[in-house]
């Protein structure tokens, strides 16, 4: 056991240089203090936490991967590239295509609509408001950030999406050749409208994260530049943002990985089918998480395993994009977003 | 020093260069927007929004014509990025104060002690009258039980990594509580929910705490931990100086030097599970009874009734406006939380020492 070297860690003062401890007297001591009780039971309790929190992972991959198992293995149709979702059938047909299209669509037209507009507000709190309004600035993007996702949802579907009908007027008369914007003039419970919700919904995030990495610009880089005579905006083009990049693409990934599990407000908002559409205005399309929540009152054990089938596929994307935007953020210790 | 201070005071203008006077954003912006709402009523454009993008374009454009042939292009582009981090930051207002003012308004319209004390039992979703008494229920109880199992979890494993942790165990575990931050909340639900299909067990309100607590165990994690290591290493060396056992060096004098910040990461993470629907419409199913037991029966919870009252009601109006005010009860409830949380970390601020 590596008990010894842990015992000793903090509590004791550095050695002498030039007299060593026997090794004898230190494990002798490590060894009296991993008698006391108290000492034994308070690591075991909390190590046993830590190890808890890992089989808890571990736990949440195995049976969320057998539960889809068992529904694979009945799917009749190919997993990754059906455009249908009958459980109900004999034999089932499934897939997770128009899902992932889906999921995917309306988290990048979140980020670009969120990134610009978060990087901006970092800005505006660390570099560019006043410092009477900074402080209230940053509070607010915090009670953004506490809305419950649900409310959310409510707002977007009974006050955003009516006030959208102008909007998707416009881009389909303007950019509607394009086939992206046009619109048949349905209710715009589209793509469009979920990524521009979730863009509200993943900016303060996005922005806190920022904030911090913008703060921690050595000052003495942007003092530089004012001394040879740079502009504000030459100040943050050439000292914060070059600084301050691999924290901001972490951050928009933090963003990025809450998009795609978003569940509620897309369930509100989206008025979804089984199928994907060139046009992000018209409504149609469904994400991973929506698909789960709207499915499932109606479905059987099958169509939940099924279901979990899905989310497996959505854990491990998230997985993935968090696991490498916490890759980013580990190589520089200083900052982490984890509880923005 | 002083004497050149005075110096160099007198003769900035020849050193500067021009420079537009303080006042000249605000009279553009106060030229463009008669302009825009000129051109908008001469065009006969309707939309107020149209209005508000030409008056935006034409400040942008404006500020820049003006300040390059003023004071050069590179001041110009300095203001009209000023003006576009000032637009971000408006743009971002916006809906906070729209989603705010609509909850507000409208929630107040049947929001009284009636509606925090009945339930939904004998009312049909799509008539008036009811409340959100068993749903307030259902969200104190499942939160609660969450917060009794996630709370000490999290803040074990916290001592853990900042009291003991060094090796690949601390290291692996802090790697994967990172992770677990981004866990979207319907995949804990989903993994639960997974545990009931394998013992056919129906829907019960404590399924819905064990969702909870995972969500939560991770923020109470990182939160903890930034806060233990804000304790001086000064005071445990003192401690265990006077052969304090390392266990009660932690309970006696880390952990109160840094119990403010801790409160207020658990709140701070009550607060963000408090809003979470989608592991309860999973595993808790909604009830528009009163059921006070978690750990039989399906139960109700506010988040989870505002999705019900708006998905289930076929847009009935009373419907509507019970979502809106058992949002604003439960924006309230998260607000409260997180104002005092904020409070009590003030107030119970660290001393960092020197």
């Amino acid at each position: 056991m590596d008990i010894s070297t842990k015992k000793t860690g903090a509590a004791d003062a550095p050695p002498p240089t030039n007299v060593p401890p026997s090794p004898t007297a230190e494990q002798k001591r490590a060894a009296r203090a991993a008698t006391r009780p108290g000492d034994r039971i308070f690591l075991g309790l909390s190590r046993g936490s830590g190890i808890l929190l890992l089989v808890i992972m571990a736990a949440i991959a195995v049976f969320l991967a057998y539960r889809a198992y068992l529904a694979i293995s009945k799917d009749d149709a190919n997993f990754l590239t059906t455009f249908e979702w009958n459980t109900g059938l004999v034999p089932p047909k499934f897939g997770i295509a128009v899902l992932a299209f889906g999921t995917v669509v309306s988290s990048i037209i979140a980020m670009v609509i969120a990134v610009p507009i978060a990087v901006a507000i970092a800005l505006f709190i660390t570099h560019y408001a006043p410092r009477k309004l900074s402080g209230p600035v940053a509070y607010v993007v915090d009670l953004l950030a506490a809305v419950p996702s649900i409310v959310y949802g409510l707002w977007g579907a009974l006050v955003l999406v009516p006030y959208l009908d102008g909007l998707f007027g416009w881009l389909n008369d303007f950019f509607g050749w394009t086939g992206i914007f046009s619109w048949d003039e349905g209710a715009p419970r589209s793509m469009l409208t979920v990524g521009i919700l979730l863009a509200i919904m993943i900016l303060p995030i996005i922005t806190n994260v920022s904030r911090e990495v913008f703060r921690q610009v050595p000052q003495m880089h942007e003092e530089a530049a004012l001394a040879l005579g740079a502009t504000r905006w030459e100040v943050v083009r050439m000292a914060v943002i070059p600084f301050g990049r691999s924290g901001v693409i972490s951050a928009s990934m933090l963003g990025l990985g809450r998009a795609l599990g978003e569940t509620m407000a897309v369930a509100t908002v989206l008025s979804p089918d089984f199928d994907i559409h060139a046009s992000l205005l018209n409504p149609g399309g469904g994400t991973f998480a929506q698909n789960i929540a709207s499915k499932f009152n109606e479905a059987t054990e099958f169509g939940r395993d099924a279901l979990i089938a899905s989310g497996l596929v959505l854990f491990v994307i998230t997985l993935l994009v968090n696991g490498a935007a916490r890759m980013i953020i580990a190589r520089r210790k200083e900052y982490s977003g984890a509880n923005a | 020093m002083s004497h050149a201070a005075t110096v160099s005071d007198k003769r900035p203008s020849t050193l500067r260069g021009a420079s537009l006077p303080k006042w000249s954003p605000w009279a553009i912006a106060a030229g463009s927007i008669v302009a825009a709402v000129g051109i908008g009523l001469g065009a006969g454009l309707d939309s107020r929004v149209q209005w508000g993008l030409i008056a935006g374009l034409l400040f942008v454009f404006g500020t820049y014509g003006i300040a390059a042939k003023v004071e050069g292009r590179r001041q110009a582009k300095d203001r009209v990025a000023t003006s576009l981090v000032w637009v971000a930051f408006v743009l971002a207002v916006v809906p906070l104060v729209s989603l705010l003012w609509t909850t507000i308004a409208r929630g107040v319209k049947v929001l009284d002690v009636y509606f925090l004390t009945h339930s939904m039992g004998v009312v049909a979703d799509s008539e008036p009258g009811g409340g959100i008494y068993h749903a307030i229920i259902g969200s104190l109880e499942q939160v609660g039980l969450a917060t009794l199992i996630g709370a000490p979890i999290g803040i074990l494993t916290a001592i853990y990594l900042v009291e003991y942790g060094r090796g690949g165990l601390a290291k692996a575990v802090t790697f994967f509580v990172d992770v677990m931050t981004g866990i979207p909340s319907i995949v804990a639900g989903l993994f639960i929910l997974s545990l009931m299909l394998m013992f056919d067990m129906q829907p019960f309100g404590f399924a819905g705490s064990l969702a909870l607590a995972i969500l939560m165990m991770p923020v109470v994690v990182r939160s903890t931990e930034e806060m233990l290591k804000l304790v001086p290493n000064e005071l445990r060396e003192a401690s265990l100086a006077l052969g304090v056992p390392k266990w009660r060096t932690i309970l006696k004098v880390v952990v109160p030097t840094s119990i403010g910040g801790i409160i207020t990461g658990v709140m701070l993470s009550i607060a963000r599970i408090a809003g979470e629907t989608a592991p309860v419409l999973l595993l808790v199913f909604g009830n528009p009874f009163i059921n006070n037991n978690p750990f039989e029966g399906a139960q109700a919870s506010l988040p989870l009734y505002i999705y019900q009252q708006y998905s289930q009601s076929a847009g009935s109006t009373a419907a509507y406006d019970r979502a809106w005010a058992a949002s604003l009860t439960l924006i309230a409830f998260v607000m409260i939380l997180n104002m005092v949380a904020r409070g009590i970390a003030r107030w119970k601020a660290p001393k960092t020492g020197r």
